[in-house]
């Protein structure tokens, strides 16, 4: 049976990835960022998923005013790379894996979430750049992903709530597929931030420190936030945050935190990274080894704030 | 227009210097977004470029809209209907980085808004509501108190 073995959350700044498509990633600002990436690429070097389940949210790319829809799951073979206003990103084309993205789709539906399926769907950099992150800037992707888009442009996005229910979901119909595949579910956006209107420029580290640690220990109670607090105190468009709960949602309740970064700014954003790895997942090849993990102990702290975790198998 | 009373009525309003894009705006700013969203097309970028006002015309904007958009009033788009996600797309027609919009809707200069995001960022202190001070909502308790002095190395 086919099984999420890990989440993934991280910021998906689209100057990130013009950082990088301008070759500008060796400049000491980036470098600031990149290098709280790089064991986060060898620990996903080692985890080796065959699929990776990408939430994301699509900013006027996809999608535009005509249709909003909360929840789109791309179900097509591959995922064209939007262009953004100045061309594509020079990023692969993102290969889907129609089969199992088919099969979570007949499976939440059933299970009450009415998802908006997508059969042609262009990209956009709030998927690329934490695939960039994650996975450095290869030739094809590794591993096929499932895009999921959530709308968090137009008022209301779906709740904290819904979200971290529809990671429940999720995981339910991953664990009902049948092919052995080892998934991992990347939440992305955030973290605080604001870019529109006279308030643009809001960061809020606390409050992201608190997000992060109610992310791994508390997430139900997390999931209670309402939409007009995280708007308050992590800025207008920090509310995309709620897509790191689908992650959430998808995993075990109690999990092992492999990694965290955290850096204030990436443009106009404070960027926030975290790995967590489901615990019981002992049937071999699933869980990278510890000694695979034992680096991220030792990476230090690119900037004030920033922390890692490594935890004990 | 009807709008006035509902909108009174939506607890974001409070929160200062903030336009909260929901259907309302969607549906009021609609064309205008939808202008927005053509400038991803390269011929349309040029169109608009060699004459603002003749490319505007294929947009049933309403005058103020218009305006605001002629004149670069990246507040005014949004007051108006406009997401910024949207608007962005204009700045990006004009050349400009993003920080250049929002420096002008911040209303300072760009040096000094890079500088601001370079020492951390606008602070929530004081920018929190428009009414009642600007106390931390009792709700934060439900998130989780900022847990700053629990940075354990480990869990469980
Ligand atoms: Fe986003």
């Amino acid at each position: 049976m086919a099984r999420i073995i890990a989440g993934v959350s991280s910021s998906h700044v689209p100057a990130i990835g013009a950082a990088i498509d301008n070759h500008r990633t060796n400049e000491p600002y980036w470098q600031r960022v990149f290098r709280g990436f790089e064991r986060s690429k060898e620990w996903i070097a080692k985890a080796k998923p065959d699929v990776v389940i990408g939430v994301y949210n699509d900013h006027a790319s996809a999608f535009s005013v005509e249709i909003i829809p909360t929840f789109a799951l791309g179900t097509a073979t591959e995922f064209g790379i939007a262009d953004e206003g100045w061309g594509p990103r020079p990023v692969p084309v993102v290969k889907g894996h129609p089969e199992l993205a088919s099969h979570i789709a007949q499976s939440v539906i059933l299970d009450e979430f009415d998802l908006t399926l997508c059969n042609k769907m262009e990209v956009d950099h709030g998927l690329t750049v934490p695939l960039n992150l994650m996975f450095g800037s290869p030739q094809e992707w590794p591993c096929p992903v499932i895009p999921l888009a959530v709308n968090v442009v137009q008022f209301p996005p779906p709740t904290g709530n819904r979200c971290f229910n529809l990671g429940r979901a999720i995981r339910k119909a991953v664990e009902s597929y049948p092919e052995d595949l080892k998934v991992v579910i990347f939440g992305t956006g955030g973290m605080s931030h604001q870019i529109s209107g006279p308030r643009a420029g809001l960061i809020n580290s606390k409050f992201d420190h608190a997000f992060l640690d109610n992310l791994t220990k508390n997430p139900k109670k997390l999931a209670q936030m309402s939409h007009m607090e995280y708007m308050r105190e992590a800025g207008a468009e920090g509310v995309e945050m709620v897509m790191w709960l689908i992650m959430r949602g998808a995993l075990d309740e109690q999990v092992d935190e492999i990694y965290r970064f955290y850096t204030v700014p990436a443009s106009n954003t404070a960027v926030g990274h975290i790995i967590l790895e489901n615990r019981r997942r002992v049937a071999g090849k699933a869980k990278p080894s510890p000694a695979s993990k034992k680096p991220a102990a030792k990476i230090k702290r690119a900037a004030a704030g920033q922390k890692v975790h490594r935890i004990r198998s | 227009m009807a709008t006035a009373k509902s909108k009174a009525e939506k607890e974001y309003d409070d929160i200062p210097g903030t336009f909260v894009f929901d259907a309302e705006r969607s549906r009021q700013g609609y064309h205008l977004n939808m202008f927005c969203m053509s400038l991803m097309k390269a011929e349309n970028r040029k169109a608009f470029k060699e004459n603002e006002a003749k490319y505007l015309d294929k947009f049933p904007l309403t005058p103020e809209q218009r305006e605001a958009i002629l004149k670069r009033e990246y507040n005014r788009m949004l007051e108006l209907g406009g997401n910024i996600y949207f608007t962005a797309k204009l700045g990006a027609t004009d050349g400009h980085a993003f920080q250049h919009l929002a420096a002008v809707m911040t209303g300072s200069s760009q040096q000094a808004y890079a500088d601001m995001m370079l020492n951390g960022g606008r602070s929530v202190e004081g920018n929190r509501s428009k009414s009642g001070g600007d106390q931390p909502k009792p709700a934060k308790a439900k998130a989780g108190k900022p847990t700053s002095k629990s940075k354990g190395k480990k869990r469980g």
